[in-house]
């Protein structure tokens, strides 16, 4: 039987397991809304298509599946651009639908025309224009198995209206058809021998574990190995959950905002175990003083991660957790006794820490969250200081808790993902830490969240700054606020328009009870205005060039 | 260092976009790129040649021309025995007492001569870079017209 272009991309999504997709509608996806009006499968309507890109991505961060999201041509693509690269910057696997014009006015500056797969080629891992209906079967196929395999990604496909109305013999394909696409999964048995004698002889060792670890599923090996060899471990913002932080080998997230001990370790570490990790800069501070009696295990999917920014010794390349396990045969018990008993110094010295005192603070905030939530809720973030303090003073225990825009720095990212995962996981309690600049950059996704019934609560940790760019204007452009002072409007008022639930928090004391209040709605997203002290910093601090162990501010 | 590669790519549109992309990101300036069909129709050869002012960026762009989907295969020439060619047409300005010397440089060169114009004479040679080096070296001191290349070609010799 003959199906439409339009028919064929949904009966192939339905085939690759997708249950639902984010997205808006417009003149050159009308085929393709036309299937959706009666047909089983779940359609999230947002209110701007950013918003359905990182719905996508939540959703694809909070259940490990690929995230799904469709706009129109031109606009409704191009709105599509940040989320697509947020999603990029941390390998997150999103199938994006674009439509476009018809295909005999493409390269006419036709209405609503844009070269979506030109701009976006550098943010996707790959993308495709389908000019024939009958390629598009096997190119979905194609799709999936690139966003999902490898080092995950996003994928777009841009499709020509005149194509979702043709009409072919609608065929599954089985297999992806990709010649030159093959990600080494396995790792090389004699690297991985010689990763285990190295960890043997080795006096300070260190794992460094990064959203690699996440999206290979392989915690579980970490933690093994951690145990097997007493060796402590430090994750970064991508890898809060992946190892439990109230472990006694856990040290918590190390970089620029990182906890001094983690940072402390790994400068002072004779070993460094990267496992799924990039030594991105915010990790490794100045380079030329990174680590300097270090040699470095690397363990990456992508070849391309490896001796990218420091010298690798031992390079493995291929699947975290298919690596890990093979290393746990081999591995043996490291004297790490001496070496973890400085670390508890510096634990003891330097612990995080903000002040205990009557005022709202926003690290007490995200504190009561944990507590009330017991580490069982899915953290989302926006980006700045909430973001910092939620992954400083909430303590992830398992992967998926934490989703968070850690490559690109997305603001706005938070509350639209929180939606995603909402969806995906509806029984999870989903927060979004926010900031009173971020959650004003997708707010309108409050009507999604609205119509959708979802319970999502955000807490904004309101100072009416845009904190972070406002704590480096304080301490390194002389208190000159440029900018970065906002006039709010009325976060309890503006959720009530949208008919979500509002509520204000002003004293410390009020936190718990506002929280309890919040978690016990059910059926529509809560807007928690908490006003906090207006200039406090995150701490502990690296400037930005500065060696990782320099750091500034929040030391006891 | 200049660096040679020789990268098989699916012949698809947009494969040649992704593939300058890489370079262009990094502001790296591509010196010459060739591109052709091979016995394969599904199959296309690019011979790009690039000077790497840094060793490190370009082991970067040689991953991350691997990782590209529609690569096949890439080899970085530059370290192995290779064969490789390219064509130059050459316009000289020339007179009566210059031409004897062109044509001259033309024979040692085995060059192909054309003689159509009354005050030029264009060369055509095809040879390995040595020779082509050789020959813009050797015309140097006249009056170079224009010179058009077809950009190298290479083909590793295993």
């Amino acid at each position: 039987m003959k199906l439409s272009g339009a028919k064929i991309l949904i009966e192939s999504l339905k085939k690759e397991g997708v249950e639902v997709i984010f997205g808006y509608p417009g003149g050159s996806v009308l085929p393709i809304f036309d299937v959706l009006y009666d047909n089983p499968i779940k359609f999230i309507l947002t209110r701007h298509e950013q918003g359905a890109a990182h719905a996508a991505d939540g959703y694809a961060r909070a259940t490990g599946k690929a995230g799904v999201c469709l706009a129109t041509s031109g606009p409704g693509a191009t709105n599509l651009v940040t989320g697509i690269a947020t999603a990029y910057m941390d390998s997150i696997p999103v199938v994006a639908i674009t439509g476009q014009v018809k295909t005999h006015l493409i390269g006419n500056d036709a209405f609503q025309e844009a070269d979506v797969t030109g701009v976006t080629r550098p943010i996707t891992k790959h993308n495709f224009l389908v000019k024939d209906v009958r390629e598009l079967a096997q190119t979905i196929k194609n799709a999936f198995h690139l966003a999902q395999s490898g080092r995950p990604g996003p994928v777009l496909i841009d499709l020509p209206v005149d194509v979702t109305m043709a009409e072919t013999e609608f065929h599954h394909p089985k297999e992806p058809d990709l010649r030159g696409y093959r990600p080494t999964i396995s790792g090389h048995p004699g690297q991985i021998k010689k990763a285990a004698r190295l960890i043997l002889q080795s006096k300070r060792p260190i794992i460094y574990a990064g959203g690699g670890v996440i999206i290979s599923g392989a915690s579980q090996e970490l933690k093994k190995l951690a145990d097997k060899a007493s060796i402590p471990v430090t994750t970064t913002l991508l890898g809060l959950g992946c190892f439990p932080q109230t472990h006694k080998l856990s040290l918590g997230m190390l970089g620029m905002h990182g906890t001094a001990y983690a940072n402390h370790a790994i400068m002072e570490s004779d070993l460094i175990i990267a496992v799924g990790a990039r030594f991105d800069d915010r990790v490794t501070g100045r380079l030329d003083a990174f680590a300097p009696e270090a040699k470095i295990i690397h363990i990456d999917i992508d070849p391309s991660a490896i001796s990218k920014n420091v010298e690798v010794d031992i390079p493995i390349v291929g699947d975290a957790r298919n690596i890990l396990s093979q290393l746990n045969k081999i591995v043996k018990p490291v004297q790490t006794k001496k070496w973890l008993e400085r670390i508890d110094g510096w634990k003891k010295k330097s612990p995080l820490s903000y002040k205990k005192d009557d005022k709202l603070r926003p690290q007490y905030v995200v504190e009561q969250i944990y507590e009330l939530t017991k580490g069982e809720a899915i953290i989302c973030t926006e980006v700045g200081q909430n973001q910092m303090w939620a992954a400083q003073f909430y303590q992830y225990t398992k992967e998926r808790t934490y989703i968070s825009s850690g490559g690109l720095g997305t603001m706005g990212y938070g509350f639209p993902a929180a939606i995603g995962a909402q969806v995906g996981k509806p029984d999870s309690i989903v927060f979004d830490i926010a900031g009173d600049g971020s959650f004003q950059m997708n707010i309108q996704e409050l009507a999604t969240a609205v119509a959708n019934k979802l319970p999502v609560k955000v807490a904004i940790l309101n100072n009416c700054y845009l904190g972070m760019v406002r704590q480096w204007q304080e301490l390194f452009y002389k208190k000159r606020y440029s900018f970065t002072c906002l006039a709010n409007p009325d976060f309890v008022k503006v959720a009530q328009a949208y008919g979500a639930r509002g509520i204000r928090v002003e004293k410390k004391k009020d936190v718990t009870p506002a929280l309890k209040q919040a978690l016990s709605v059910k059926d529509a997203p809560v807007v928690l205005d908490f006003i906090v002290e207006k200039e406090e910093n995150v701490f502990p601090m690296v400037p930005a060039g500065e060696a990782i162990n320099r750091m500034i501010g929040g030391m006891a | 260092m200049k660096h040679t590669f020789s990268v098989l790519v699916e012949n698809k549109f947009g494969v040649l976009a992704r593939v300058a992309g890489l370079f262009a990101a990094r502001g790296f300036n591509i010196e010459s790129l060739a591109v052709s069909p091979t016995n394969d129709p599904t199959v296309s050869h690019m011979t790009i040649v690039v000077d790497a002012p840094d060793e490190r960026i370009l082991e970067q762009i040689k991953k991350q021309l691997n990782k590209l989907v529609d690569t096949i295969k890439v080899q970085d020439l530059t370290t192995e025995d290779f064969i490789d060619r390219e064509l130059v047409l050459v316009k000289i300005a020339v007179d009566a007492k210059i031409r004897p010397q062109i044509l001259e440089i033309a024979q040692s060169l085995e060059a192909k001569i054309d003689e159509a114009a009354a005050n030029a004479v264009t060369l055509e040679v095809v040879g390995d870079k040595n020779k082509i080096h050789t020959l813009l070296q050797l015309l140097k001191t006249f009056e170079i017209k224009e010179v058009v290349r077809t950009g190298r070609i290479a083909m590793s010799r295993k």
